[in-house]
């Protein structure tokens, strides 16, 4: 069999490179978009092909040939390979709607020449986040993807921009730190950030360190995710940023927290004894938030609040902690990145032609543009979960889920996540009525749709319903996805061959490796962790550069 | 082994100062204090790193009395992103001062249109009259100061506006 491993570090290595290129061609801008346009499209290629690859056993790279604990891995399996792929896809059709943006308007709204090099290190932090099998290397993707949104999220410098950017920062700030704290701790008590050796030596800690492990590191991956009350920072900051930039992050940026849930919950604290938590942290965040965008009368703080409610949904499904729960947790990651950056493209077009984002100026929008109502209606309904489209799927399988466990606590959020539904329904709809239905204030004059910025909408509202065409054999791909992070030995044994290293060269100790790592894993303590000093230098080099 | 208590003495205090000023509403304030709890969170990785030791190269020092030096990499690293995001937060309150002569966290847009209706529902029990305001809450959000702008230069219209 051939081996594909080399396929892994793509996804970040190419949009980093081509970030660079990019940054250095700032005068050309034709061939600007050329680079990134052709990096986008490697990186969507690559990750399908990884998407089928990863469904035969996980892929890992060591990288540097450093043997896995003491460098950094890259692991692909099935769940990170299907958000890498959902989230290519979503960031190629961001970027072709925002060039399309950017020949039609001027300079002041549409992109400028730091925005491509910057969307580019966006998409090598979401994937370093996801490729990464280290919980230290998962950080240094944080920041990555971070920094360049708090430069998109400026972009320009605006009043408005700058306001709401300082609340962004700060939060985003405040979340690292807590990360920070978390991986001293986890170091501190395991002697190790590796994932796959976390998962074996944390059960041999003191239980209580563990469960102080586990709420620190929720906690920072929670403010990424925006989990109520985590998530007040959400609604405000995300709606002032220019249109593909709100869509791109409503997209992914709290996916990759909901991700890092995901895969630490499962992985390392399998016991799950934060569920009833993060229950009620689901319920009210889908709850508190939907009522939030009910009450909205500005279009893009309304598709906010039904972010920050349907993440409550995927938290749902992870505090399940079964393979059903899981399974349809993940499936409603993929169909929610792809429905949520959708209608922010079109609420895009939206404002282009109606000239505002305020339901009480929009109107008539139906007469002027019938395209786009039915560009909004489609991926609206299919957020509010009308069947057969994916929303309701991914939402049936989570109530299904949720029976199947069947305590009084899961029978709470099944009626929640219904009425968070409805309460869904409504607010789109009223949306949609207002905006394209109502006699507006002033007549505007007829726009042009530029079909650069049409198409791309409409593909990614066309690859959302290609998420409920090709549901049965996607929901089946997530299916086996939850049941190798239930098993949890894939990942480990992928990783750690022999329980102890992967498969890299460490030099001047191979040859001692077995006996000293065996010494190293009876003893967790930092000192013992020591085993090859000279090797443990070789994350500094990479996570340093990274 | 126990940890090195002025260390841990180190990080409480730093930690400490670092909420408190996180708390502040000025954005300078708001830097140093991620830069105090960025440096608290540092010498907790050393802390976590274990005993001090001798420089961790090999054939200079015997293993046995080496440092750990894992935990140092990390915070070299947390160190040069620390570094990038103080810089950036720097030239978004020096932005700031720009457009508003002020470097202050403004307030939620969502708080003041809260604020907003309930003040009108007051007027609506008392009075007869229930009309708005008629500005926008953009305005209003641009306009909350508080009192930790006392002293601050006055603000001079049109200037540092693009």
């Amino acid at each position: 069999m051939t081996d594909w491993t080399w396929l892994v570090p793509l996804p970040v290595v190419v949009p980093l490179s081509a970030a660079g290129l990019a940054l250095a061609l700032y005068r050309r801008p034709t061939i600007q978009r050329i680079v990134s346009v052709a990096a986008l499209t490697i990186v969507v290629i690559v990750s399908a092909a990884l998407l089928v690859l990863a469904d035969d056993g996980p892929l890992v790279v060591d990288v540097g040939d450093w043997a896995a604990p003491v460098g950094i891995n890259l692991i692909v399996d099935r769940l990170a390979a299907l958000m890498l792929t959902v989230s290519a896809t979503v960031t190629l059709c961001v970027l072709l709607y925002s060039l399309a943006q950017g020949q039609e308007d001027d300079e002041e709204s549409a992109p400028i020449s730091i925005f491509h090099p910057t969307y580019l290190v966006l998409t090598a932090g979401v994937a370093n986040a996801f490729l990464s099998g280290d919980l230290f290397n998962i950080y240094v993707g944080f920041e990555i993807l971070l920094a360049a949104s708090f430069v998109l999220l400026t972009l320009g410098g605006t009043r408005e921009r700058i306001r709401a950017g300082t609340i962004y920062v700060v939060m985003a700030l405040l979340s690292s730190v807590l990360f920070l704290v978390a991986l001293a701790a986890t170091y501190a008590a395991t002697g190790t950030v590796n994932l796959a050796q976390l998962a074996i030596r944390l059960p041999e800690i003191d239980p209580g360190v563990r469960l102080l492990l586990q709420v620190l590191l929720v906690l920072a991956f929670a403010i990424k995710a925006a989990v109520f009350p985590l998530s007040a920072w959400l609604p405000d900051s995300y709606p002032t940023a220019p249109a593909p930039v709100t869509a791109v992050f409503a997209g992914l940026l709290t996916k990759v927290g909901v991700y890092a849930i995901i895969r630490t919950q499962t992985l390392l604290f399998p016991e799950g004894r934060l569920d009833d938590v993060l229950m009620w942290a689901a319920l009210a965040t889908m709850v508190v938030a939907i009522l939030g965008a009910v009450a909205q009368d500005d279009i893009k703080r309304l598709l906010s609040f039904t972010l920050v409610s349907h993440i409550g949904y995927m938290v749902f499904g992870i505090a399940l902690s079964t393979d059903a729960g899981w399974t349809a947790a993940i499936y409603y990651v993929a169909h929610h990145i792809t429905v949520q950056t959708a209608l922010f493209l079109v609420v895009g077009l939206v404002e282009r032609v109606g000239g505002s984002t305020s339901l009480t100026k929009l109107g008539g929008l139906a007469r002027l543009a019938p395209v786009l109502a039915i560009l909004f209606f489609v991926p609206a309904m299919n957020l509010a979960g009308i069947p057969p489209m994916s929303g309701f799927l991914g939402k049936l399988g989570l109530l299904e889920a949720g029976v199947q466990v069947g305590t009084p606590l899961a029978y709470v959020l099944v009626v929640g996540s219904v009425v968070t539904s409805l309460l869904t329904l409504y607010a789109l709809v009223k949306a949609w009525n207002k905006a394209f239905w109502q006699v507006p204030e002033v007549e505007r004059p007829p726009t042009r749709l530029p079909f650069g910025m049409v198409g791309p909408a409409a593909a990614l509202i066309v690859f959302g319903l290609g998420l409920t065409v090709a549901a049965g054999p996607l929901y089946a791909y997530t299916e086996r996805a939850a049941a190798a992070l239930a098993e949890r030995t894939p990942y480990v044994e992928a990783v750690l061959p022999d329980g102890k290293r992967g498969k890299g060269v460490s030099v001047d100790v191979t040859e001692q490796a077995a006996s000293d790592a065996e010494h190293g894993d009876d003893e967790p303590e930092p000192e013992a962790a020591g085993v090859a000093p000279a090797d443990e230098a070789a994350p500094a080099g990479t996570g340093a550069g990274g | 082994m126990s940890p090195n208590l002025v260390l841990v003495v180190a990080i409480a205090v730093l930690f400490t100062v670092g909420v408190y000023l996180l708390l502040e509403r000025s954005l300078t304030r708001v830097l140093i204090g991620v830069i105090l709890l960025g440096n608290g969170a540092n010498l907790l990785f050393l802390v976590a790193g274990g005993a001090a030791g001798r420089p961790p190269i090999v054939g200079a020092t015997p293993e046995g009395q080496m440092s750990d030096p894992l935990p140092q990499a990390m915070v070299l690293t947390a160190i040069v992103i620390t570094l990038g995001l103080s810089a950036f937060l720097l030239a978004m309150a020096y932005r700031s001062w720009q457009l508003h002569r002020h470097d202050e966290v403004q307030d939620d847009v969502e708080d003041r249109r809260i604020a907003r209706l309930a003040a009108i529902d007051v007027r609506a029990t008392t009075d007869a009259d229930t009309e708005g305001t008629g500005r926008s809450i953009d305005e209003e959000a641009a306009e909350i100061r508080d009192e930790t702008d006392e002293g601050a230069p006055a603000r001079t219209p049109g200037e540092g506006e693009r």
